[in-house]
């Protein structure tokens, strides 16, 4: 089970290494760095939100920093455009981490349904700040150093650093998973009073995996900064972001590690490929929104959880007769 | 700065506020008896005011006749909603999965809306949409005072149903403990569905006024959940008399903000407000000291 699972995963990270290679058109690879981009932000929002029941709908504040840290440095340090920017993106996740702190601070003092509310409101905020300081450029938005790359290859570095963001993402939210810290992000989701009343310190766990599920949100930004080389305070702080990545995650599997990389993959390049086809936004809309509300309906647990539930259900039916067995033992003992 | 600045600052906050505040409360009431975050809220607001501009447009019914058709259709939206979806949720997770279910809803209806009306700003126009009167030397702008008056008579009405008829009993029991309203004998269900009607109702009437005072396309909904969300928050989740007093300092606090220093940060000083409210009370003004725990 565990070398197939391997297997899986090994030829799914060669897939995606040679994708650029043979897909070489590039509005496709321009599909392929969006999508990549939400995969790494989906997870990343699913390594706190997903593991600890805490809906954050705020994280836009995230990628909006590490946009605007990538074009402020950029512009003002007059950088020449090229291979270099792309080590201004680790440090828009830093800059992201440092504002997810006091952000963490205040929204995690309450519980769960105030806490999405708080995000919401401290997203609005942020997003009113950009568009009003004078050092962001206002509505106008700050222009980056135009990176100047033969078109035949345009995409290709791009893609390959989304990719390693992916990665980086995957592995952090893996070892989260396996890691003592993940179970107690786990115990808050299941029964946060309990698993204080056990001595998970549970206002600096929530703290710590808000401030880490930043750091790539806000590199993501960075990236994304870089490779539209003109950002708008509207568009990096976008509403629709905060909810996309939630229903990305939702929609593969919340709390599971491949959902929300399957339903960031599956939901943007679907959007990117019918706004590039059809270029119809109200379409899309409908079709999302359909689509969310029958796997709500259908699969609760997300699509992943859902097919996996039905691939092992010769196991789910041993399960069930194991505990019909250890009820009927417990009767006799009742008895 | 000046003090007809000042006053204006806060006449508007208490017209304009009090129909937020009706928007609120069905948000509010919807959170308080069922546990559900009507994301949609926002959107149905639109879609009442787009209604009531379909209306009047083809139909040339007048906005606060038209009411009569869209506040009950509203309703039935509603009930439908909540019959399909809503009402399906069940376990621990049934907030979070509310927030979610009720987006969709809500992208399924702005890209209809976005479909059927173009993403193209509209108004509401009536005759007297921009006429005003003047008492002590004070302009009111008439479209503001009908909509504070509509929205005092139904929150009175919400009100009196609330607490002088028997199924208002059922309502405040449910809001109190659902499974002891169970027990003894409410059918919670079915209050559950009616409250989820009468919450969305309320848009139709909310919805009429916004959109005569302000352009609108479905997309204004995003501002106008945000707003809403943080107005019951501020007010403290479940709480109606809360959600109405937010509701007013919301606008106050905006006007006062854009006439004592500048507009442009008149959105954000709410928001703050709520935040540093927030921090000092996470439950709110008015809210059950006890947090709801999921």
């Amino acid at each position: 089970m565990i070398r197939s699972k391997q297997l899986w995963w090994t030829l799914a990270l060669a897939a995606f290494a040679i994708f650029p290679l043979v897909v070489t058109n590039p509005s496709d690879t321009t599909i392929a760095f969006f999508a990549l981009l939400y995969m790494a932000c989906a997870t990343s929002w699913n390594m706190f939100s997903g593991y600890s029941g805490y809906i954050a709908l705020g994280s836009g504040v995230f990628y909006g920093s590490g946009a605007y840290t990538m074009a402020l440095i950029s512009v003002h340090a007059h950088m020449a455009p090229g291979a270099a920017m792309f080590w201004l993106v680790p440090l828009g996740g830093v800059v992201a981490t440092l504002i997810a702190i006091p952000v963490g601070w205040a929204a995690l003092r309450v519980r769960r349904h105030t806490f999405v509310v708080i995000t919401i409101a401290v997203f609005f905020v942020f997003q009113n700040m950009a568009i009003n300081f004078g050092f962001t450029g206002g509505t106008a938005g700050l222009a980056l150093p135009f990176i100047t790359w033969d078109s035949s290859y345009y995409n290709i570095p791009f893609y390959y650093v989304a990719l390693a963001v992916v990665i980086f993402a995957t592995v952090l939210s893996v070892s989260v998973r396996r890691s003592r810290f993940g179970l107690q992000l786990l115990a808050i989701r299941d029964d946060e009073d309990r698993a204080l009343g056990l001595g998970v310190k549970v206002g600096a766990v929530k703290r710590t995996g808000f401030a880490m599920s930043a750091f790539t949100i806000g590199m993501c930004g960075a990236l994304y900064a870089m490779f539209v080389g003109q950002i708008y305070p509207q568009f990096v702080f976008d509403p629709m972001f905060d909810i996309s990545i939630a229903l990305m995650a939702f929609l593969g599997g919340l709390g599971t590690l491949t959902g929300p990389l399957l339903g960031a993959l599956l939901l943007e390049a679907g959007q990117q490929y019918l706004t590039v086809t059809y270029s119809n936004g109200s379409l899309y809309l409908i079709l999302f929104g359909a689509l969310f509300l029958v796997v709500i309906m259908f699969m609760p647990q997300g699509v992943v959880v859902y097919f996996r539930d039905r691939v092992t259900k010769r196991a789910d039916r041993e399960r069930a007769v194991l505990a019909e067995n250890e009820a009927a033992l417990d009767l006799e003992k009742a008895h | 700065m000046n003090a007809t600045a000042l006053i204006d600052a806060a006449k508007d906050g208490i017209l304009t506020g009090s129909v937020y505040a009706l928007m609120a409360t069905g948000l509010t009431l919807i959170f308080g008896v069922m546990d559900i975050i009507n994301v949609a809220q926002g959107i149905l607001v639109i879609l009442g005011a787009y209604l009531s501009y379909a209306l009047s447009v083809h139909l040339g019914i007048d906005l606060f006749l038209g009411l009569l058709i869209t506040i009950p259709s509203l309703f039935v939206v509603g009930v439908v909603i909540e019959r399909a979806f809503i009402g399906r949720l069940k376990g621990p997770e049934k907030t979070a999965m509310s927030i979610l279910v009720t987006y969709a809803v809500s992208l399924l209806i702005e890209g209809a809306l976005n479909i059927i009306f173009t993403v193209n700003d509209v108004q509401l126009h009536a005759s007297y949409v921009n006429k005003s009167f003047l008492i002590g030397g004070i302009h009111f702008s008439f479209i503001y005072v009908a909509g504070f008056v509509m929205a005092v008579i139904l929150l009175s009405a919400l009100y009196f149903m609330l607490y002088r008829t028997r199924f208002g009993v059922s309502v405040r029991a449910s809001l109190a403990d659902q499974t002891s309203a169970a027990l003894v004998g409410i059918d919670v269900r079915r209050v559950s569905t009616i409250c989820f009607g009468i919450g969305v109702a309320v848009t139709a009437a909310g919805g009429m006024v916004y959109g005569a005072t302000n352009a609108f396309n479905a997309s204004t909904s995003y501002d106008l959940i945000s707003r809403l969300l943080t107005i019951i928050v501020l007010g403290g989740m479940g709480s109606l008399g809360g959600a109405m007093i937010a509701g007013v300092s919301m606008v106050f606090i905006g006007d006062m903000v854009g006439v004592l220093w500048s507009p442009v940060w008149s959105t954000m000083a709410y928001f703050v407000v709520l935040i540093i409210v927030l921090l000092l009370r996470p439950q709110g003004l008015f809210g059950k000291p006890i947090a709801r725990v999921a």
